[in-house]
């Protein structure tokens, strides 16, 4: 059965505007059920803002069951909060305990400018992928789907990286705000696959300069592999330096035939 | 404008048709391409998908998405799997069975013309994505595995573990990402359709909202494709995301798209049960788990022992005992039903004994708990974070809550609505799953549309508009719409009531979902028909929207979204009275079988219910589009 | 570094540009960007590891009596003798160490500032750090301090700059160096010694996250032997330590002098 939370001490960061300088606020929440996830706390207190007439804390939330990346909240300190390989849309406030005080702050990130309130916005995470990460493949060119046999364990490490939400949390969790966790994730995905191997070098380079022109760079913490949502190991990371070396060497080769 | 329902559909026998179609129709040349443009609302699979191939193709594509990423869309969400008539498994499957399976497991109210071609194109989606690096679950041969789902005899199903949706959509979105990057389309974020535009009866364009700045813009182009996804979220509680709207949909029904058979919404049947009123959706445990799940409740209702106490002879596993032949495979709206008859009867589990019970506990005696895990590993974990409870110890509490929608813009074979020139696709559109969509199938159509039918039947639609001029945004129609546009936005925060839009969007939906949804009666619609414009008064009087409509405000976003629930909620009861029978996801508690099962009535409803709008959402007017079956015989669904 | 503009409008050709960038050579082009950088960081890392391993080792011989390690020094000033005149291949391995010393430290400049901006306004609660450890969160400044040790012990027994070591220059009673009593003189200091032990710890935490952190930025990746990179990295940094600090304690004991 579920237990009621009472008297949550809110610290939540108000933001009007991307040049706003911010603060923090403080709110009391009286009492909520611990069966609610987290981001309805934030609707209940939303609700009760509206009710007194202020503005509501404006963050992006949508699925709600952690898969599409869009929320993005750090939480005491943690990216999506205590709870480990969890979204904040999928804590539920069971995590805590009545009379805790609960710090909300937005990511932060050069790459990733503060919109309003909680809200970021994330582009440079598609600039990257759109500088590389994919595979060409005309729509109906496609050759028969088993006509090129991939080992299970192949498309399983694949699959490993390819589960990435792009919610940021790899760079919010980051003390240097590197992305190399999401760019890795992608790089490895592809340069895994079979299908991926033509573009391979290609593809990393592209990325990773991309990457390079809005992000940090890595130290090797491993605070993203401890924040992401996906348990994305930072082994892909080691996969793209490697693969970035190669693409450096192999890419001036194709450049030196032509 | 007066509506016509020409749906296009090819001479022929029906695994020629799209053949045919796409042999007749006339092409634009590479080079003209680029003439023009064509604008995709919605990134989902269907959007992405149209978008990139367009791109490629030659097309200026403009893409518009109220995410701030066109990777987040919810086809993002769909865990279990893809369908495709690879008969990679041997096991019989072909195209006709698909085919078949669709119309049938749609208790026969979709048109067969599209659902063969569905049929058709679902094995170059699996050819495409495999080629863009979806990865596929695999055999340790390398080859692609596949699983069974709810409504078919063979295994048919690709999946990627429990996130078959977000690869599929991340697959289209770095085809999209990629065409963005070499500068063929030009993407859009955070702005919401507001207003479709027509001038002389043809889609000239849109009108839309920036969410950051509230800026209100207008797009001309050629053709547009509305790729907005379903309008399952009037019911408030469901398996959408919370963005997901009908507004983009709505819009274009009332610029004059037709919106076609409303009523048909699916339950499906394995979520996790609400559990706190405050709750603000439901989550879907993948269909998939149905494979190795068996569902049951106790016998007696006072039952208080935990699950694993309950001795066999005191289990009634339900779907295994009303349809021994598909056992716990039975289709969703089937299984649904018998899921609530047992809530209904007292037989309930959980707490708040709304759930049933979806056990795994033969399942991991039988295969042990490592292939378990392999299968539904990351599925258990999520149930385990929502409900608190580890699936692998205790079952799983399941409930059917709404998830899809099968209603949606009428469109004609070429998935032109009755504008010319505006488009639909994917869930948005009515036309490929009839009263019931079967599992994995929604991926299906959003991919087959989006990569291969539409790329062809726009081009069909643009060839005779080569070299002539479009109406630009300059057009009295494009600034028509800007002002009211704005306008109703700047209403909105006006009213200063005292009740939010979330306020409303649960009232609407408890009433939707009261009398609209899993089971309908005369009584209860008409009911609801008095209930729903009575509340339509207050929101228009007593809403409360704080801040303003020139930044960004996501309780504006949210009462425009709800203006739209309300308006269509009363056409879906509408809609649900005035088919007074029961098919698929569409039950009316009056026409049903001795045994309890879904009364078609093929002589006065074999047909789709397309709605004009008139300008009161109580006041639409009924047209109807027959539905001819020559490949395939009417008959009762029967899943026994 | 790029900042993300808050500008509103369609997003469009973002990856045009790259296809005609312009090609410098690859040295540079390498070390234009982060993850070269790191290279450069792992690569001259792994000199200075073998140089840090070699010379506690060497210094071990001063257990073994003045002798041992005057005659260890000699030989290293005539390393490659004929071939080369005397002390050139000292110089050689010198220049090299310092070379790599260099870049080491521009690479981490760079990539401090880098990061610097890429988080221009902190986070303004406290952090929870889940598995960033004390080591890699102060490498910079664990850094600084081997730097500055590295100063003070070149100016002490290298060069014997006058006043900071007057025993360097003296002879032993073969005539060579003697290392072995500078050595003694410098650590029987105890303010030195202190300073020589804390800058051990120094490195070694240093080394505890480095010798980890090249197997990553060197992309030496393979589930066989990643277990291995932690324990690798921890035993390097305990041997350097446990061997580096024992030497002053030798002497403030009275063992060695």
């Amino acid at each position: 059965m579920s237990n009621h939370l009472k008297n949550l001490k809110l610290k939540i960061w108000r933001q009007s505007g991307p040049t706003d300088s911010g603060h923090f606020e403080n709110y009391v929440m009286d009492e909520i059920s611990d069966e609610a996830s987290f981001l309805e706390m934030l609707d209940v207190l939303n609700e009760g803002l509206i009710g007194e007439n202020k503005l509501p804390v404006v963050f992006d939330h949508d699925c709600r069951e952690g898969i599409c990346g869009t929320c993005s909240l750090m939480i005491n300190g943690q990216a999506h909060g205590p709870e480990r390989s969890t979204a904040t849309c999928q804590l539920h406030m069971r995590k805590f305990k009545s009379g805790d005080e609960i710090v909300i702050e937005p990511w932060r990130a050069s790459a990733f400018p503060i919109i309003k309130d909680l809200m970021v916005d994330r582009s440079a995470f598609d600039r990257i992928i759109e500088s590389g990460g994919f595979i060409t493949a005309p729509t109906g060119g496609a050759p028969d789907a088993n006509l090129i046999p991939i080992p299970k364990t192949v498309a399983d490490a694949a699959m490993d990286a390819s589960q990435c939400i792009g919610c940021g949390a790899c760079v919010a969790a980051c003390p240097n705000g590197a992305a190399n966790l999401f760019t890795g994730a992608k790089i490895a995905h592809l340069n895994l696959l079979p299908q991926g191997q033509a573009e391979r070098f290609k593809r990393t380079e592209a990325m990773v300069e991309t990457m390079d022109e809005y992000f940090g760079s890595c130290t090797n913490h491993g605070e993203c592999e401890a924040a992401c949502p996906k348990e994305i190991s930072i082994d892909v990371i080691a996969l793209m330096n490697k693969d970035y070396r190669q693409s450096k060497l192999k890419n001036r080769k194709e450049i030196s035939r032509t | 404008m007066t509506i016509t329902f020409n749906s296009k559909i090819p001479a022929g026998a029906i695994g020629d048709k799209w053949a045919t179609y796409k042999e007749d129709a006339k092409l634009v040349a590479p080079g003209n391409k680029r003439k023009f443009k064509v604008i995709v609302v919605g990134t989902g699979l269907a959007g992405a998908s149209a978008a990139a191939t367009m791109a490629e193709l030659g097309y200026q594509v403009d893409v518009f998405t109220f995410h701030d990423s066109p990777r987040r869309a919810h086809s993002i969400a769909a865990q279990g799997g893809i369908n495709a008539a690879k008969n990679y498994q041997g096991d019989g499957d072909s195209v006709h069975r698909l085919f078949y399976d669709t119309i049938k497991g749609g208790d026969f109210r979709s048109r067969e013309s599209n659902v063969h071609r569905l049929a058709e194109v679902s094995v170059n989606i699996i050819d495409q994505m495999v080629a863009q690096g979806v990865p596929f679950a695999r055999e340790y041969g390398g080859l692609l595995d596949n699983r069974s789902f709810g409504g078919a005899q063979v295994s048919r199903t690709f999946y990627a573990r429990g996130q078959t949706g977000q690869q599929l959509l991340l697959g289209a979105y770095q085809q999209l990402a990629r065409q963005i990057g070499l500068g063929n389309v030009r993407m859009f974020n955070r702005t919401e359709l507001v207003d479709v535009v027509t001038v002389d009866d043809r889609c000239a364009g849109i009108v839309t909202r920036d969410l950051v700045n509230g800026e209100v813009v207008s797009h001309a182009a050629h053709a547009v494709v509305m790729a907005t996804g379903g309008y399952g979220n009037v019911f408030y509680l469901s398996t959408n995301a919370m963005a997901c709207n009908v507004t983009a949909a709505w819009r274009a029904h009332r610029k004059g798209a037709a919106f076609a058979n409303p009523c048909y919404t699916q339950i499906h049947p394995t979520c996790i049960p609400q559990s706190d009123p405050t709750q603000s959706k439901l989550t879907l445990m993948s269909e998939s788990l149905r494979n190795d799940g068996r569902v049951w409740v106790p016998t007696n209702a006072d039952e208080s022992r935990s699950a694993d106490q309950v001795p066999e002879a005191e289990r009634d596993y339900i779907l295994e005992r009303l349809y021994p032949s598909y056992g716990n495979l039975a289709p969703r709206d089937v299984s649904s039903r018998a899921a609530k008859r047992a809530v209904d009867a007292g037989l309930g589990v959980g707490p708040l004994k709304n759930g049933v019970y979806l056990d795994f506990s033969d399942a991991v005696n039988r295969l042990g708990k490592d292939v378990v895990e392999e299968r539904y590993g990351n599925l258990f974990q999520m149930y385990e974070r929502i409900a608190g409870e580890n699936p692998y110890d205790v079952p799983m509490r399941i409930y059917p809550a709404t998830h899809y929608t099968m209603g949606g813009l009428w469109v004609d074979y070429e998935l032109m609505t009755n504008i010319p020139g505006l488009y639909a696709a994917g869930e948005a559109n009515f036309s490929d799953h009839g009263a019931n969509r079967l599992g994995a199938s929604a991926l299906m159509q959003g991919l087959a549309d989006g990569y291969f039918v539409l790329p062809y039947t726009i081009g069909n639609y643009l060839a005779p508009m080569l070299n002539k001029p479009i109406p630009g945004t300059d057009h009295p129609a494009f600034k028509e719409a800007e002002l009211a546009a704005a306008a109703r936005y700047q209403g909105y925060v006006d009213i200063k009531g005292s009740r939010s839009p979330d306020y409303f969007h649960r009232e609407v939906g408890r009433i939707i979902w009261d009398y609209c949804g899993m089971e309908r009666t005369q009584q209860g619609l008409e009911k609801a028909l008095s209930e729903l414009p009575a509340l339509y008064e207050e929101f228009q009087k007593d809403l409360r929207v704080t801040g303003d409509a020139e930044s960004m405000n996501q309780t504006l976003e949210k009462a425009g979204r709800v203006d739209d629930f309300f308006q269509l909620g009363m056409l879906m009861c509408r809609d649900a009275l005035e088919r007074e029978e029961s098919c698929g996801g569409h039950f009316r508690a009056e026409y049903q079988t001795d045994e309890g099962e879904a009364l078609r009535n093929d002589e006065d409803f074999a047909h789709v219910a397309a709605w004009e709008w008139t300008g009161d959402p109580t006041k639409s007017v009924r047209h109807s589009e027959e539905l001819n079956f020559e490949a395939i015989h009417l008959a009762t669904r029967s899943y026994k | 570094m790029a900042q993300t503009t808050m500008k509103r409008g369609p997003v469009s050709g973002t990856a045009i540009d790259r296809a005609t960038r312009r090609r410098r050579p690859f040295l540079i082009d390498l070390y234009s960007t982060a993850v070269g950088k790191k290279y450069v960081m792992a690569i001259t890392g792994i000199g200075l590891l073998g140089f840090v391993l070699f010379h506690m080792i060497g210094n071990l011989k001063m257990y073994f009596g003045a002798q041992d390690l005057n005659h260890y020094a000699h030989f290293l000033e005539r390393l490659l003798y004929p071939i080369l005149p005397e002390k050139y291949a000292l110089w050689l391995m010198r220049g090299g160490l310092a070379t790599m010393a260099l870049l080491h430290i521009h690479a981490a400049y760079t990539l401090t500032v880098i990061n610097r901006h890429a988080r221009p306004v902190k986070y303004q609660s406290e952090r929870d750090y889940q598995v960033a450890s004390f080591a890699s969160r102060t490498m910079r400044y664990t850094g600084i301090i081997v730097l500055l040790f590295v100063i003070w012990h070149l100016l002490d027994l290298t060069f014997g700059a006058g006043s900071v070591n007057s025993y360097v220059g003296t002879k032993d009673a073969e005539g060579l160096k003697d290392v072995y009593g500078a050595v003694a003189f410098s650590l029987n200091r105890v303010p030195v010694a202190i300073f020589y032990v804390l800058a051990n710890i120094a490195l070694g935490t240093h080394l505890f996250h480095g010798v980890w952190s090249l197997f990553q930025s060197l992309g030496w990746n393979n589930p066989r032997f990643n277990k291995w990179r932690r324990a690798v990295a921890t035993s390097f940094a305990t041997i350097i330590v446990v061997g580096n600090v024992s030497f002053p304690i030798a002497v403030l004991a009275g063992v060695v002098g």
